[in-house]
């Protein structure tokens, strides 16, 4: 019921006098007086301590928004699940953050609210800060530079006839396989970060979820607008061949069983992100958007593909890849729990990459393609399995002995 | 985008409609609900190469105002008696906010309709989006109005004040238990297609008339996403109405949700409405007269009742009570009374009112000053240190209320007071619709129906159990409403800015320590409790004690 229009106006040609409130001058502003907590050093908030030595605007904005029964919450959480589960459990992920085992303050008849001599942060997930200080502005700001880009790179090939120049065998590999791609980034979207959203613990996992979510439901939707331009400036460009693809194609039904696997993981958030962000992507989604396409659109006369398909993969890159490390890192070096995260950590490895890599291998066929070669599928999966490496390194895990494969 | 490009767009991100062909995605969150019958409803879909886009010049928009309230010297004309309140409200709102958010995989995992999860993805970036412009706006109130105090502790207040815990029903109840009843007939169908008008239109309207413009400009934007969150709303609800064997449920859960909303909704909004104003031009509209306009014409009439015919059972009978409270047992004055003789308890400043505003009220609700008159005088008497107490502990012919187990705000209109006993605890409610709410609808067994999905009412509910026997001014320092001096108090029942006139701990040393009502009234007897209802029942208006005689 948004009723923000105007009332009709029914006023009659003489109109009576206005009634509109008088502006008063009150003087309300910071400095006018002199008392407790007027100074420059009470406006800042003082109910967090900031990660690094300055509070940022992106903690300003995040931190302390969703309580914490182990902080100020003092009635505790007032809804419970049928199952008495609370709030944001902790246990809704197999990792733990230190301090995550201790028990909650216990309060009651003139216990008072519990705040006072509480140690706080109170366990390990409360330290996680987005390393992409992502909040509303940022959102937007990044997300329609992206788009404005988007749309002016394909206006520009659209003007320049430049889709005139692709080969029949490109028009082909594009209308399936580059528009085949757009469904596991709608998959991964919607039902493996959007999906999760509720279950991490703090209001800085949900938030970057939620972007990361937004970024993959956004990628997706550029690839399927990019089709519907490609199926209206290319005459025999089918664009209904993705689905077709998608559905049926052999070289896809690899990545499609993994992709839906991992909208299946059973009950653990921190599985779900972990294998998505660390596993998949730098095994399959840079293996494909690098790997392959990026690398033989130009040699195939191509110059728009890649645009589309690097905002996404600058969006892993630069962005969901950070806050992922940000996030997994520290677990594995936890004070308390470093053990028993890294053998977690390292069982999801030994079960997951064998399978990416089985399902990366199905797509095989698809570098043989284009007329203008990409490099050897072999040389692209050392690629991703290199980079693969280097991002366990950084997180401070071992490669699996699988990987070898 | 040009609208026939846009149709074709919507066209063809139909496209990437999943059908699981290898596995099923994880469901984790539960509800009663079925959507065996449900016909797939197709709603918008939101193109995000428009979207972003288009929210990015909103936000331009709210930024380039924010830029130019401060240089504009905007607080210079803000009223102190309305921006106080927002110390209470945008402690509160970012939380309900992004627990929206939080909400959106529930519907995910309930809902078997993928033309909806889209438009819930997107809300769920939008109320990021609310949450984090809400949390700014406050911060610049921090930054730029005369009295940071309330604002600078803000989350903390939130977290362990009564009127913080009343508030976070509007988010826990979105994102905990039975899924379709918290995230979408708790969530959508109410408290946004009904209440976000009163909280994010009427509302801001006010606080222009209060000299604030970045209220209204901040808020009517996070209003704009509002229609398409309502979009999504009313797509579940019919799909849940194809059901029969959801009808009981839906019944059960328009109650509950349309009595929660207003309990708390209508006693918060309602206050900082008629009495953070300073506008009291007779012909602006009051609460009641607002309310009539958006809830009952626009929601209730407009809405709700033509899905009737859909096989919605719409409770009329708490529509018209709600009015009731409202404009006959004065639930709004009720609460802003309460919240003034506990204003000791809170963290922001509250004004008295003077004549002019006694004129409007007696104007806009006859026979507001025989009732209320009296006390608010009284308040503005004991308002700076004198040598007397805080109003709480003076005789002013007020008696504390105990509180609401259920809503948790106080059994302020004395005679609905009910009560039961559960677990071996004596608990007591506002009105039988929240007894019900507790005794009757969420367990595990509804009317003889099985339902293991639904939620619980947990938790510490009534805030002065927690400092039972403790004195005022220990019981203020432990919640941190103390400014930067150590002693002068965040909260004042006055707008005096001249450290001379402020309340101090010391000033609260005065007082008794604090009792419990609840913990009170456990403590009786049976007989005594009877007795003590029945006294309870025979008080007010305006808090004031049984007459003598029976
Ligand atoms: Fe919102
Ligand atoms: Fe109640």
């Amino acid at each position: 019921m948004t009723a923000t229009e105007e009332r009709p106006d029914t006023s009659t040609p003489e109109r009576p006098p206005r009634s509109v409130p008088q502006p008063h001058f009150t003087d309300a502003e910071a400095g006018a007086k002199d008392f407790p907590d007027s100074g420059a050093s009470a406006r800042r908030f003082n109910y967090y301590d900031p990660a690094k030595r300055k509070q940022t605007h992106y903690e300003d904005v995040t931190v302390e928004v969703q309580p914490d029964p182990r902080h100020y919450l003092s009635q505790g959480w007032i809804y419970g699940f049928a199952d008495g589960q609370t709030g944001y459990p902790l246990t809704w992920t197999k990792l733990k953050a230190w301090g995550v085992d201790d028990p909650e303050p216990v309060r009651g008849v003139g216990t008072g609210g519990g705040g006072r001599g509480l140690n706080w942060p109170a366990h390990g997930w409360h330290e996680f800060r987005d390393p992409n200080e992502e909040w509303e502005q940022t959102i937007y700001r990044n997300n329609a530079n992206v788009v404005r880009q988007l749309n002016q790179n394909i206006e520009n090939a659209r003007n320049a006839k430049s889709f005139e120049q692709w080969t029949r065998n490109w028009i082909r590999f594009v209308e399936r396989s580059v528009g085949a791609w757009m469904h596991v980034e709608h998959i991964l979207g919607l039902y493996v970060f959007a999906a999760n959203e509720r279950s991490c613990p703090t209001n800085m996992h949900n938030t970057v979820l939620a972007v990361n979510s937004a970024h993959k439901i956004r990628f997706a939707q550029d690839l399927a607008l990019y089709n519907l331009t490609l199926s209206e400036e290319i005459e025999d460009f089918d664009g209904s061949a993705h689905v077709d693809a998608w559905n049926n194609d052999t070289e896809w039904q690899g990545v499609r069983e993994i992709t839906e696997a991992l909208t299946a993981v059973q009950d653990d958030w921190g599985e779900a992100m972990f294998v998505t962000n660390v596993i998949f992507e730098p095994l399959i989604g840079e293996l494909f958007r690098s790997g392959l396409v990026m690398h033989a659109a130009p040699g195939n006369g191509d110059f728009v593909t890649p645009t589309v398909m690097g905002a996404g993969e600058h969006d892993y890159a630069q962005r969901d890849l950070r806050w992922t490390k940000a996030c997994f890192g520290p677990l594995v070096h936890d004070r308390e729990f470093a053990d028993h995260n890294r053998q977690l950590m390292d069982g999801w490895l030994s079960a997951w990459v064998p399978r990416v890599l089985t399902a990366a291998r199905t797509m095989q066929p698809l570098w043989s393609q284009p007329d203008h070669r990409p490099p050897r599928f072999e040389d692209s999966l050392d690629h991703a399995k290199n980079r693969f490496a280097g991002i366990l390194d950084d997180l401070g895990l071992e490669t699996p002995k699988e990987l070898a494969q | 985008m040009s609208r026939q490009s846009l149709a074709k767009a919507h066209q063809k991100i139909q496209e990437l409609a999943w059908e699981p062909q290898y596995h099923e995605p994880y469901m984790k969150y539960g509800t009663d609900y079925t959507f065996r019958k449900a016909q797939k409803k197709d709603p918008l879909k939101q193109i995000l190469r428009s979207y972003f886009p288009m929210e990015e010049e909103k936000d331009n928009r709210v930024y380039g105002a924010e830029d130019g309230a401060i240089r504009g010297n905007m607080f210079r004309q803000v009223q102190e008696r309305w921006l106080e309140w927002q110390k209470l409200f945008l402690s509160i709102i970012p939380l309900p906010e992004i627990s929206a958010a939080r909400s959106m995989p529930m519907l995910f995992h309930a809902v078997p309709n993928p033309e909806l999860h889209n438009g819930q993805a997107i809300q769920m970036i939008d109320e990021v989006r609310h949450s984090t412009i809400q949390q700014n706006l406050k911060r610049l109130y921090m930054q730029n109005y005369i009295d940071p105090a309330g604002f600078n502790n803000s989350l903390r207040n939130f977290h362990n004040d009564y009127a913080g815990t009343i508030g976070r029903q509007f988010a826990e109840g979105f994102i905990t238990g039975d899924a379709i009843t918290a995230a979408s007939i708790y969530l959508t169908i109410v408290a946004e297609t009904a209440f976000t008008n009163t909280l994010f239109v009427a509302m801001p309207a006010e606080a222009a008339a209060n000299g604030d413009y970045l209220l209204p400009t901040v808020f009517h934007s996070v209003q704009s996403d509002e229609s398409r969150h309502i979009s999504n709303g009313y797509a579940t609800l019919l799909m849940a109405l194809s059901d029969e064997g959801n009808r009981q449920l839906l019944e059960r859960d328009l109650r509950y949700a349309w009595w929660n909303n207003h309990a708390v909704v209508d006693a918060a909004i309602g206050v900082f409405i008629e009495y953070g104003t300073k506008d009291r031009r007779k012909d602006r509209e009051s609460y009641a007269e607002m309310w009539r306009r958006w809830i009952y014409d626009d929601y209730y009439r407009s809405y709700l009742v033509p899905l009737e015919k859909y096989g919605l059972t719409v409770p009329h009978d708490l529509i018209e009570e709600a009015w009731n409270r409202i404009w006959n047992k004065g639930y709004v004055h009720e609460v802003a009374q309460f919240f003034a003789t506990g204003w000791l308890a809170n963290y922001w400043r509250i004004d008295g009112m003077t004549d002019e505003d006694f004129e409007w009220f007696e104007y806009k609700y006859p026979g507001w000053y025989d009732k209320y008159g009296k006390w608010w005088e009284n308040y503005s008497r004991l308002a700076t240190p004198n040598g007397h107490k805080p109003i709480v502990g003076e005789d002013v012919d007020y008696v504390y209320p105990q509180r609401c187990w259920t809503c948790m705000v106080p059994c302020l209109i004395r005679e609905d007071i009910v009560t039961a006993e559960v677990d071996g605890h004596h608990r007591t409610y506002c009105s039988e619709t929240c007894r019900w709410t507790d005794v009757e609808a969420f367990r595990p067994v509804y009317q003889g129906r099985e339902t293991p999905n639904m939620g619980r009412l947990v938790g510490h509910r009534e805030w002065e159990t927690l400092y039972h026997g403790w004195t005022w001014d220990e019981v203020v320092s432990d919640m941190g409403y103390v400014r930067d001096d150590g002693k002068t108090m965040t909260a004042q029942p006055h707008l005096n800015l001249d450290p001379s006139k402020m309340w101090t701990l010391d000033h609260l040393k005065r007082l008794p320590p604090l009792q419990s009502p609840n913990v009170l009234f456990n403590e009786m007897t049976d007989e005594q409790r009877a007795a003590y209802i029945a006294d309870y029942r025979r008080q007010g208006p305006a808090g004031r004690p049984a007459p003598a005689s029976a």
